[in-house]
């Protein structure tokens, strides 16, 4: 069996002005295959860390995720576990990388405690044999000099080796699934480079499949199998990730294509997208990028649905109807 | 709206603070009004029979060993009470802002001079500074209480502005500024000091029910404001002989100063959270 | 005539103070030089600790320069004493990275953007609100935005209200130190755009710090690559990005991460961290991390100085041998400032 992860309909609410809900997370369905790479893509307040958040029940404070949505794993669904069972997912069956390095690892603690503690979080060995573990993973994951390392602590280590450290806590369970959240956001680009590079090795070595997070269309382009592009709480456009370079047929998709700057190509003045992402609060009834849609007319006063364009490529537009090839 | 107003508001919106200011308020508007309604408790006391009785219609606090009605001495007292603090915390806040701006902006040797002047400062306990002082001078005037009481208080205050300053110096728009030729002046009265404001309002608040405190315990040591200027503490140092007799006398002074103690406390811990959360 | 003339430009900072004991210096900035022309951009790039921000800052004197000149508008910026220095500020502004932290948050937009008019007397009265109000639009703002609070607006706003503070006191030459990498992918743009219109519109120069070289092709005239505090390559835009020759540009290039699944590239990766700017290595900087075929230890010993290589200048020894992985490079192209 292949499949390691189904999303059906998920909904994250928080509360809002006036007693009623909003929903950051608005009816997102995905699906992961074994060692695949999914993208999720779009903007600040989209949706997309909240949805990484839900997979593990991790949503902050006033927010909650809404009855009526799947997250199965296998024949599990991780709505309705609670207590030990729930935890025993978190870290064995999906682990998470978080963006900022620097505040997810624990300053008081070694670098080999913190890996051997998430070993043993799963496993019944010894401390001798999870600290064992650690320095493999330690090298697994491209750390030099791990003998030594085990003992050192965050603030010793540089930004890219403490996302390596991230990735080899998030590993020690060995899960299916691999959520990273903006991992590479805070670190330089050439080290960027280095930690997707690990993350590409352990999808092939170990089956991983990613689900990863970013506004960064570029590090997509590279690496993912597919891509989801996300605003306003919904999933506006899926694809594999060549029909989706090849054809952003989403506005919204379209509108960031031609507002990133590139390395190639004539030097174009940029088109950016007018006006701006409007909060929860703010959304209007119908598709929720109309307002900003160059290509909107009436019938986008109702809210599309996904539809098709080509096999696998799918659009929550109107537009899909007469465009579909 | 001003982020500073907009705490506040948070504040009162908070049922602590509400309740809080609620109190303060009541409180400060019957000082203001006592004078119309109630008799001045320093005019003539009237030694016939009307003295230590229990509390009733007449006199709902009941009447004191001079004859006095309690009622209106604890009001009359609050207006000295409430005075006290509200001018010592003024001059400890001033103060403290004053040496943590010094030192937070100035830095250095001006930094590490007032800070072990500080650090010094701390180490005497307050209390037994003024006992000190007071004990020395009999029949002080209020003016010179409120002095005192006020240059003892500001050191932690200025522990705090100066860690405000410093944090707040590193921000981008202080860099604007001095990048647009903002002499320091300006920097400093438009830049640092409105935004150190808020942990400094929260400082001030809980200072006032400190103040109370030490006032009201000088008072009843009878170090404090003499009589017959009625205060909260006196009272209590005159119900010292008929505390079983007639327990009112204590009671109600006593409970004055608790409820103003923790209304400004619950206040300023409102305030504090409406504050912190938000940051700059 | 050139507007800007920076020299052998040295910041260190010292560790440690008057009770604890000093290590060795920071070596932020270890001799850079460099000229800017009015109305153009030069793009100061590289990673994290190269030591960018602190040329810029240094430049306007928000932080003492350790040695070096700096040589702006006729004027030696580091001869001049406190009241002359406060006049020659309105020429060179700064607009910062983090949109959250360059605004006052107790002051209102209005008065924000009109701190610099008030504080050089450029205007009085009425004039100022006039002045103000004319600045909003021209950064694409509603003029009513003046009486709010910055924390009412996006991330993309307030940049824009920095740069309408900026420009407020008419300057020449504008530090921008990193302006647009806070900012999501469209406001992004749409803030590049305005500093490309206003680069047209006032004749503005720019000094614009950045780590991403996509967003530097928009606006650069042209590039100098920084690391651990050097300039390791100088040259046009164009040329930098067509045929890099210093092997840490290239590697900086392959690495970029590119919108364009189909496009082939080899990707150097780079092994190792960044050293630390208090330890740089002897020699050439970049040798422990270089990936040059020809790197020999010649390169441990000597370090190589900036020299013209083909299109650009370069501080390598073997600069001339470079190879051009495939798809690095080619890529070339001229400010949009420059297109009307």
């Amino acid at each position: 069996m292949s499949r390691v992860l189904e999303v059906e309909n998920l909904r994250v609410s928080f509360p809002a002005e006036g007693g009623h809900r909003v929903h950051a997370v608005d009816g997102v369905s995905f699906t992961l295959d074994r060692g695949e790479m999914l993208a999720l893509v779009g903007e600040s307040g989209c949706g997309k860390s909240l949805t990484s958040l839900a997979l593990l029940r991790l949503v902050p404070g006033p927010g909650r995720i809404d009855p009526g949505g799947a997250i199965r794993l296998g024949d599990i669904d991780v709505l309705h576990l609670e207590g030990e069972p729930l935890r025993r997912i978190r870290g064995k069956r999906i682990g998470m990388i978080f963006q900022d390095p620097m505040t997810s690892l624990n300053p008081v603690f070694t670098v080999g405690d913190q890996i051997s503690e998430g070993v043993r979080a799963h496993l019944p060995v010894s401390k001798r044999e999870a600290r064992d573990r650690a320095l493999h993973l330690l090298q697994e994951v491209g750390i030099p000099d791990p003998v030594a390392r085990l003992d050192a602590y965050p603030h010793q280590l540089s930004g890219g080796m403490r996302q390596r450290v991230m990735i080899a806590i998030a590993l020690s369970a060995e899960p299916e699934i691999l959520v990273a959240d903006e991992p590479t956001t805070a670190l330089d680009v050439t080290v960027q480079a280095q930690i997707l590079e690990v993350l590409d090795r352990l999808r092939a070595s170990h089956g991983m499949a990613v689900l990863l997070i970013t506004h960064d269309l570029g590090i997509v382009a590279g690496r993912a199998d597919r891509v989801a592009v996300m605003y306003a709480g919904q999933i506006v456009e899926e694809a594999p990730t060549p029909a989706l370079f090849a054809r952003p047929s989403h506005p919204y998709t379209q509108g960031l294509f031609a507002s990133v700057p590139r390395l190639h190509g004539p030097v174009e003045r940029l088109k950016p997208i007018g006006g701006s992402v409007p909060p929860p609060s703010a959304w209007p009834s119908g598709c929720r990028f109309r307002p900003r849609c160059p290509k909107a007319f009436d019938k986008c006063g109702a809210m599309p649905p996904l539809l098709p364009l080509e096999p696998a490529h799918r659009m929550r537009c109107w537009l899909a109807e007469t465009e579909r090839s | 709206m001003n982020p500073l107003l907009a705490a506040v508001r948070t504040a009162i919106r908070d049922p602590r603070g509400r309740a809080g200011l609620a109190f303060l308020a009541i409180l400060a508007l019957l000082t203001l009004v006592a004078p119309i309604f109630l008799p001045d408790p320093a005019a003539q006391p009237d030694p016939l029979g009307a003295s230590n009785l229990p509390p009733s219609l007449m006199h709902l606090f009941g009447t004191d060993a001079l004859s006095r009605d309690v009622l209106s001495r604890v009001v009359w007292g609050a207006r000295v009470s409430l005075a006290i603090a509200l001018l010592a915390v003024a001059l400890s806040i001033s103060l403290g802002a004053l040496v943590g701006i010094a030192a937070g902006y100035f830095g250095g040797a001006v930094d590490s001079a007032l800070m072990r002047l500080v650090d010094g400062a701390l180490a005497v306990p307050r209390l037994f500074l003024l006992l000190l002082v007071l004990a020395v001078w009999e029949q002080i005037p209020v003016a010179m209480l409120v002095l005192f009481i006020g240059v003892t208080g500001w050191f932690g205050t200025s522990r705090l502005v100066r860690a405000e300053v410093l944090r707040i110096r590193e921000e981008s728009y202080v860099r604007a500024a001095e990048a647009l030729g903002a002499p320091r002046r300006r920097i400093i009265f438009r830049h640092l000091l409105p935004n150190a404001l808020g942990p400094l309002l929260v400082a001030a608040t809980l200072g006032v029910g400190d103040v109370i405190l030490v006032e009201a315990g000088l008072s009843f040591l009878g170090l404090g404001v003499q009589p017959p200027t009625p205060s909260w503490g006196g009272m209590i140092l005159d119900a010292k002989s008929v505390l079983v007799t007639a327990p009112w006398n204590a009671i109600f002074p006593g409970l004055a100063i608790l409820g103003t103690v923790i209304a400004a406390n619950l206040f300023g811990d409102a305030l504090r959270d409406a504050v912190d959360p938000r940051g700059a | 005539m050139t507007l800007l003339q920076v020299r052998d430009l040295v910041k260190h900072y010292q560790s440690g103070g008057l009770f604890r004991p000093s290590g060795p210096p920071v070596r932020a900035v270890d001799g850079v030089s460099f000229e800017l022309a009015p109305a153009e951009t030069l793009a100061l790039v590289g990673e994290s600790g190269c030591g960018k921000s602190s040329v810029g800052r240094t430049i306007l004197r928000l932080q003492e320069p350790t040695s070096g000149t700096a040589v702006f508008e006729g004027v030696d910026l580091f001869a001049l004493d406190r009241p002359a220095l406060r006049r020659t500020r309105r020429r060179m502004q700064i607009i910062f990275q983090d949109p959250y932290s360059s605004l006052n948050p107790r002051m209102t937009v209005g008065s924000a953007v009109a701190e610099g008019i008030e504080i050089h007397r450029l205007a009085r009265g009425a004039e100022v609100g006039r002045r103000v109000t004319a600045l909003l639009e021209e950064v694409g703002l509603d003029p009513g935005y003046a009486a709010r609070y910055p924390h009412e607006f996006s991330g993309g706003q307030r940049q824009r209200i920095g740069i309408a503070r900026a420009l407020a006191v008419e300057p020449a030459f504008i530090v921008c130190d990193e302006p647009v990498s806070a900012l999501d992918v469209s406001v992004q743009a749409q803030v590049l755009n305005l500093l490309a219109d206003l680069q047209r519109d006032r004749g503005l120069s720019y000094l614009f710090i950045a780590h991403d070289l996509a967003v530097v092709r928009q606006l650069a005239h042209r590039i100098a690559v920084m690391y651990l505090g050097r300039i390791v390559e100088q040259g046009t835009a164009d040329a930098v990005l067509r045929r890099p020759r210093h092997p840490y540009t290239v590697a900086l290039l392959s690495a970029v991460p590119e919108p364009d699944p189909g496009r082939r590239r080899t990707r150097i990766v780079l092994t190792g961290d960044v050293p630390s700017p208090s330890a740089p290595p002897p020699g050439c900087p970049f040798h422990p991390r270089c990936w040059h075929p020809r790197r020999d230890e010649r390169c441990s010993r000597e370090r190589p100085l900036l020299r013209p290589v083909g299109g650009t200048s370069a501080a390598c020894h073997y600069a001339e041998d470079t190879p051009l992985p495939e798809g690095v490079g080619e890529a070339g192209g001229t400010s949009t400032a420059s297109i009307p």
